[in-house]
């Protein structure tokens, strides 16, 4: 292979991979700029996703074209129980807590999983049959394009969603300025309950696309999601572009330095930079800079 | 940053005799496209009580967040005893003699009403992380001295009753008191107070009066930023006015009562 | 005397009872593994009371300390392993020296490590602060796996040799009690010597109010950096006496759930008290060793008592009990203040 096929073949692995990082990142994004809240179950949800499908299509035996929209059903509404349950009674409403009650339901969540499904790797047939496709040099299978359409679509829909639909514009309100959006008759607790619910259902979908690629297992959501976190820090934490960018970036990045430089220190390659990110530029690519506030 | 044009800031340091604390000089503050001040100059006398009045919006604590450091200025620079100030973070610019309170009360809730008022002598004090780990001779010292001038600085403001009572005990306008004792207890050379009436009845607010007085016989500076414009006119040596972040007048109470640009400005045009 | 004394006699009371009570400890636990237990309680308390001083009072939350505990243990047990009958060191030079030495060495290196890392870090509110150690934790760990040469990889070093003075080895559980005993008692006083003087006010400040502490003087950055400095070193001096200890050292113990747990003794504890980090490593150490039967339980039982602590006693555990007991009249200490979503201010 030469090195031309070879970076052809990790661009191609690194934009699977960061779509993956890019809805995380989304679902990241839409709860912070909703609640201010960085919701770290979201790497359980990704877990859930996958795992469930898993559950239902492999023991329980219904067809994955059920299964599918199912799981991603029952986590948003997981996340949407968590955000009641656990978020909505806290006593403190200070942001740091409520992230530490998201930290402790991820744990909570993650030794669950283990309990229930041990922590063998299941896997998830592909969507469509697993015949090589070559594209530009590069050998891919028809999964990959699933997650690249997946995403594409996700990312219409909530663009159309944020920029056209009412409850899209209401959570835009009431992200920009709690007070003014509730004056005018949005109900801000709803939004956020909506946030966790889309984040659960984003997470979910995150986890089932990769699932025949990577194969799913009771703590695949805990890097994935982590790293789905750099990369929404990395293209500007809140911002929607920002979160696809940062996703596309970090997967391509991730996937030339593995195949490049070395496979062992791959995880570090995102953690690194999102310690870089953080002290060069905390606002990331499409964030705005930080403008001391008034 | 330019150097102060015209008669700003000058001689430095500052010639004996010479009666301005501090120096405004040319100051501007944007935040974004928001021009917050604007070529703002103005001069506080030592040992005067100087107040800055302007209506809502007019950048009066915008200002007074500059002169402590916690904005940077864009341009323009600030004087304090003929010593540039403009350009130190906070903790700098209290070395150089000047504390101030909050508009929005920051009294430190995770300590009781004494503890507040010896964090105020912080900087009196200099016994690093080791001292205090193994409690030096001298720690001990400066603790002794550090209680005890928090606790004459707590009967200063009349609230030595309240001493080792946590601070969420207290009314609002004992906790702009409190605030007040932790800003003198280093015995600055200028205080700045923003709007320490605010939220205050008219007994707090007369006992408010009688203790800036009281401070002002201290010997310090005083610049205040206030709304109640009976406090100001009865207290005040020296007003400055503000409106849209520009100084638009300058002078002794009786004065400014009579401008008709500041008239103008609370008023409105008709 | 007024409340500073009476706390201050409260203290020196509290660690009266507390050498008393440990005193006696041995004589009616014999169990090896009992003793155990205790030994790592005391190393917990030692790490806690430092995270303590970092987010009780300083109010900076660090989700990545297990890397400093990590970092004592790891550069103690390299260097003493490498070094003990080594043929370059010379014959008159006594070989017990060596681990003691290595241990205050370790700390000065973490404390480096964490001045460094501490510098950018701690310029990072809230969230951001919390990501950032975080991601240096799973850099940390993934480092230790990958160069293994150094590091002994996923499976770690042996062979670490103990503490001994001259003759006498800290080789048994009984041994080694007392040295680490000794080690946080220590450790507790000159903490409580800290938090009582104008460094721990200070401290309080910055978390009080970080804007206000800084107009009266305090150097709100430089605070910070030190006090992660000098807790980054209690956690090195209980991995060095950790990996001297057991002898044996993985790169699981010091991940993320380590790094979590800490803070969880911390918040369990009740933020800002240092004997409530010794209530909170107890607590968690036995809750801990207990659910170890089974060990899927040990992580959902953490998760949970997290959650749950967080929802309904903010302000820690201990304090809020006492809140509820109606012990106390002492102001409640949040996790942090009202954090802004900016990463910086």
């Amino acid at each position: 292979m030469t090195l031309l096929d070879k970076l052809s073949q990790f661009f191609f692995s690194g934009l699977t991979t960061g779509s993956i990082y890019a809805i995380i990142a989304i679902g990241f994004g839409v709860v912070h700029n909703a609640s201010g809240i960085m919701n770290l179950l979201q790497c359980e949800f990704v877990t859930l996703g996958g795992m469930i499908t898993v559950t239902l299509y492999s023991f329980v035996g219904i067809p994955l074209p059920v299964s599918i929209p199912l799981s991603i059903i029952t986590v948003t509404l997981i996340g949407a129980l968590f955000e009641r349950s656990a978020i909505r009674t806290a006593r403190s409403q200070q942001i740091i807590v409520l992230i530490f009650i998201t930290i402790g339901a991820s744990i909570f969540v993650r030794g669950l999983a283990l309990t229930v499904w041990g922590s063998d790797p299941f896997v998830l047939p592909p969507f469509s049959g697993n015949r090589p496709i070559h594209i530009l040099n590069a050998t891919i299978v028809p999964q990959n394009l699933w997650v690249l359409s997946v995403t594409i679509l996700v990312v219409v829909t909530l663009y159309f969603f944020f920029k056209k639909s009412l409850t899209g514009k209401a959570m835009r309100a009431a992200s920009c300025n709690r007070q003014a959006a509730a004056l005018s008759g949005i109900s801000v607790n709803r939004m956020v309950l909506l946030s966790f619910a889309m984040s659960g259902g984003l997470g979910a979908v995150a986890g089932i696309i990769i699932a025949p690629i990577t194969t799913t297992s009771y703590d695949v959501g805990f890097m994935l999601g982590l790293k789905g976190f750099s990369a929404a820090v990395l293209g500007g934490y809140g911002s929607m572009p920002g979160a696809v960018l940062g996703g596309l970036l970090l997967g391509v990045t991730e996937s030339l330095a593995t195949g490049i430089v070395s496979s062992a220190y791959k995880n570090a390659v995102a953690f690194i930079i999102l310690l870089l990110v953080l002290f060069i530029r905390p606002s990331g690519l499409l964030g705005e800079p930080v403008a001391e506030r008034v | 940053m330019k150097p102060g044009v015209g008669s700003c800031g000058e001689t430095n340091p500052q010639p004996e005799g010479c009666r301005s604390m501090l120096e405004i000089c040319h100051v501007n503050k944007s935040f974004g496209g928001i021009m917050a001040l604007l070529d703002v100059s103005f001069k506080v006398e030592r040992g005067a009580i100087t107040a800055m009045i302007g209506p809502n919006g007019a950048g009066k604590t915008t200002l007074l967040n500059v002169i402590s450091g916690i904005y940077l200025p864009n341009d323009g620079d600030i004087f304090f005893e003929g010593r540039r100030i403009s350009g130190f973070r906070p903790h700098r610019v209290s070395a150089f003699g000047i504390t101030r309170t909050f508009q929005h009360l920051q009294v430190f809730h995770n300590m009781s009403v004494l503890e507040n008022v010896m964090v105020g002598c912080h900087s009196d004090t200099s016994s690093g992380f080791l001292a205090c780990l193994v409690r030096t001779p001298k720690v001990w010292d400066e603790e002794r001295e550090v209680r005890k001038k928090a606790s004459e600085m707590l009967n200063f403001v009349n609230l030595s009753h309240r001493q080792d009572q946590p601070t969420s005990y207290l009314p609002c306008g004992d906790q702009k008191r409190l605030e007040l004792a932790r800003a003198l207890a280093s015995r600055p050379r200028m205080i700045l107070l923003d709007e320490p009436v605010s939220g205050l009845n008219s007994l707090e607010t007369e006992e408010m009066a009688a203790l800036i007085l009281k401070v002002k016989a201290l010997g310090t500076t005083v610049l205040l930023v206030e709304h109640d414009m009976n406090l100001v006119m009865r207290i005040a040596d020296a007003i400055v006015v503000l409106n849209y972040g520009e100084k638009i007048a300058e002078g002794p109470p009786a004065e400014i009562q009579n401008n008709e640009k500041v008239i103008t400005a609370y008023l409105g045009d008709d | 005397m007024g409340l500073k004394g009476f706390r201050k006699n409260r203290n020196a009371l509290h660690l009266f009872m507390l050498i008393a009570v440990l005193t006696v400890l041995p004589c009616v636990v014999k169990s090896g593994y009992h003793l155990l237990v205790l030994n790592l309680i005391g190393l917990n308390t030692m790490i806690v009371v430092g995270l303590n001083l970092l987010i009780g009072y300083a109010g900076q939350i660090s989700m990545g300390h297990a890397v400093f505990f990590g970092l004592g243990a790891y550069i103690s047990a390299i260097v003493t392993t490498n070094v003990t009958g080594a043929a370059w060191l010379p014959v008159w030079f006594p070989q017990w020296v060596v681990p003691w030495v290595v241990t205050f060495a370790a700390m000065v290196c973490t404390g480096a490590v964490a001045y460094l890392t501490g510098i950018p870090t701690l310029k990072l509110k809230g969230n951001y602060l919390v990501m950032a150690t975080l991601g240096l934790n799973i850099i940390f760990e993934i480092v230790l796996v990958e160069w293994d040469t150094m590091t002994g990889g996923a499976n770690g070093m042996t062979g670490i040799p103990h503490l001994s003075v001259g003759r006498f080895a800290f080789n048994s559980d009984l041994r080694f009690y007392c040295l680490v005993w000794g080690a946080t008692v220590l450790t507790l006083i000159v903490s409580l010597s800290l938090v009582s003087s104008r460094v721990g006010r200070a401290l309080k400040a910055i978390h009080g109010g970080e804007t206000a502490a800084s107009t009266l003087g305090i150097d709100t950055q430089a605070y910070k950096v030190k006090v992660f400095v000098l807790s980054a070193m209690y956690a090195s001096l209980a991995g060095s006496l950790y990996a001297h200890y057991l002898t044996v050292i993985t790169p699981k113990s010091c991940d993320i759930l380590y790094s979590i747990q800490m803070v969880i003794m911390v918040i369990v504890g009740g933020l800002g008290g240092v004997w409530g980090s010794l209530f909170g490593a107890a607590l968690l150490t036995l809750l801990s060793e207990f659910l170890h039967i089974v060990e899927k339980f040990n992580v959902v039982a953490l998760g949970l008592i997290l959650m749950l602590v967080m929802i309904f006693f903010p302000e820690g555990l201990l304090p809020g009990i006492r809140r509820l007991i109606g012990k106390t009249r002492e102001p409640t200490l949040a996790l942090g203040p009202f954090m802004d979503s900016d990463p910086l201010r």
